[in-house]
């Protein structure tokens, strides 16, 4: 190809290619906006579920949930955000056993690797999707997890394989 | 006149005629023509402000539609607020006096900058009878008096006493130098098309075929290069290298702060406005609705729009193409900047007058091949 040639077809092939450009913004000049106005939107604002940003302990009707206060999470927290305090306890058929007394986590420490609810072995805690945690105090940041009275939801056994699937 | 056999109720021709017989039936002639001045200058002062802070605001707004964004919401409706507020900002900001640079100098360069601009801007038929200025070289006028922000951003580059803003205004300056040229081609076609450089015979000589459609190719050509060296000439877009974030951080007016900051800011967005308004008087008929020879009641609704709006409509299209492009093209390189005016803008430009003094000379224009006014 002689250099004459080339500098039309460099022309002709430059205004193509420039006008698929304009073609594919003038596209994108009319397509759906996605700014999320937010707190406009609070209500039909959708956080994927897997967002993490609240550590939560599910607690059943019966006030009930399933922390053996093992300590595997606070073991593995690379923040030493988590605290399980336990408790010996006597039942009723005289055996002694560790329930659990206070389980706190620090939010301001937390750095949301989800390392705490991979490892938990009896599925007990798990991070929510809700966003919103600005207080206006760092020590309102120190979460206590576990409700007070509750209790270690007692195994049965045709649910629980079904429930480790779940989580 | 033909003009005269349509009604234009909405006209300001009338108002203005009134307001002058009043000054001139009850003061001397000095004193009206004082009155009269000082009038003009205010309200296209007022004009540029306004027109200024729309464009910022239009500017805002297309390209959030661009990138599928909303852009300002939140000052007053539809955030109608956000540039007037951005204005009293920076207002209200510090002039930052840089230690060891050039202060007359410094000082000076914005005020070349916007006196250039706005003696363009106060050159451009906005409507009929709301046109400041009538040279018979009009187009000769614009080209030399907007040639002269130049100087302003060379000043500024060289006084700041900062290699960022130096390097920065010698691509300016290299990249404006270069496209001036292309521009000024691309006006001169038309100028031998039309066969005036007075922008109101130049206007009237479009009432029925506008320059665009009346030389065909070789006007259609000459519109698209004007176009680009337009928007080169303004630093946007494309081809906004004096600003190149990462390279130069901001440029010629990097040092900048304050309302001498705005001065090139509003500089900017004028230049862009100034050059849509020429070519829209040059290539797209001005003021002059869009009318069709013979169709007579066709061209009477056509003219119960004002002329004003017929204008700034046109311009507008030209604005949002300048935005449409900014939003759709990489940055070039340098290299390549000056390979696209040098290699193939100013070629194909020569050879475009050429053609048209053909098209002319041989009378293949529209007007010639079909008979219009």
């Amino acid at each position: 190809m002689n250099s004459l040639s080339k500098y039309f077809l460099g022309i002709y092939t430059g205004v193509k290619s420039l006008l698929v450009g304009m073609s594919v913004t003038w596209k994108e000049l009319w397509t759906k906006k996605v700014t999320q106005q937010y707190p406009e939107n609070r209500k039909t604002l959708v956080v994927s579920d897997r967002f993490r940003c609240e550590l939560t302990m599910p607690h059943d009707e019966n006030n009930e949930h399933a922390c053996t206060a093992c300590g595997i999470c606070q073991m593995n927290c690379p923040n030493g955000t988590i605290d399980v305090q336990s408790k010996m306890i006597e039942t009723e058929d005289g055996k002694k056993k560790k329930i659990l007394d206070v389980y706190t986590w620090d939010q301001g420490m937390c750095t949301f690797c989800n390392l705490c609810v991979i490892t938990c072995p009896s599925s007990a805690i798990k991070f929510e999707n809700n966003f919103e945690n600005a207080v206006f105090n760092r020590r309102k940041l120190i979460h206590r997890l576990n409700n007070e009275g509750s209790k270690l939801r007692e195994k049965k056994k045709e649910v629980k394989p079904a429930e480790s699937k779940a989580e | 006149m033909m003009l005269l056999n349509y009604s234009q109720p909405l006209e300001l021709t009338k108002l203005i005629k009134w307001f002058d017989n009043l000054l001139r039936a009850s003061l001397p002639e000095f004193w009206t023509l004082l009155i009269e001045f000082v009038v003009v200058a205010l309200a296209l002062l007022a004009v540029y402000v306004v027109v200024a802070l729309l464009l910022i605001y239009a500017e805002r707004k297309i390209t959030a539609f661009f990138q599928a964004r909303i852009g300002p919401n939140r000052a007053g409706k539809w955030g109608l607020l956000q540039s007037p507020a951005d204005m009293i900002k920076i207002l209200l900001k510090e002039i930052i006096k840089i230690s060891r640079s050039d202060r007359f100098l410094f000082f000076a360069a914005p005020f070349f900058m916007i006196v250039a601009s706005f003696a363009t801007f106060a050159a451009i038929p906005f409507g009929q009878s709301l046109h400041a200025i009538d040279f018979n070289i009009g187009v000769l006028y614009v080209i030399a008096i907007s040639s002269l922000g130049i100087i302003g951003v060379f000043l500024a580059g060289w006084s700041s006493n900062n290699k960022y803003s130096m390097i920065g205004a010698m691509r300016s300056g290299a990249q404006f130098v270069s496209y001036e040229l292309s521009a000024g081609f691309a006006l001169m076609t038309i100028v031998v098309l039309s066969g005036t450089m007075q922008f109101s015979e130049m206007i009237e000589g479009q009432r029925y075929c506008w320059n665009i459609f009346n030389g065909h190719i070789s006007s259609l050509i000459a519109f698209v290069i004007y176009l680009i060296s337009g928007h080169a000439e303004t630093n946007r877009g494309p081809f906004d290298l004096p600003e190149a974030e990462s390279e130069l951080t901001a440029g010629y007016h990097t040092e900048y702060s304050g309302i001498m900051f705005g001065y090139y800011y509003l500089a900017e967005y004028l230049n862009m406005f100034v050059i849509a308004s020429i070519a829209t008087t040059v290539f797209l008929g001005g003021y002059l609705p869009f009318e069709i020879q013979g169709w007579d009641g066709f061209n009477q609704i056509m003219n119960y729009i004002p002329s004003y709006v017929w204008f700034f409509g046109k311009t507008f299209v030209l604005i949002f193409l300048s935005l449409w492009v900014r939003w759709s093209f990489p940055r070039l390189r340098i290299d390549q900047l000056l390979n696209l005016e040098w290699k193939y803008l100013l070629p194909i430009n020569l050879l475009n007058i050429v053609l048209m003094v053909l098209l002319v000379l041989t009378g293949l224009t529209l007007k010639d091949l079909f008979g219009i006014l």
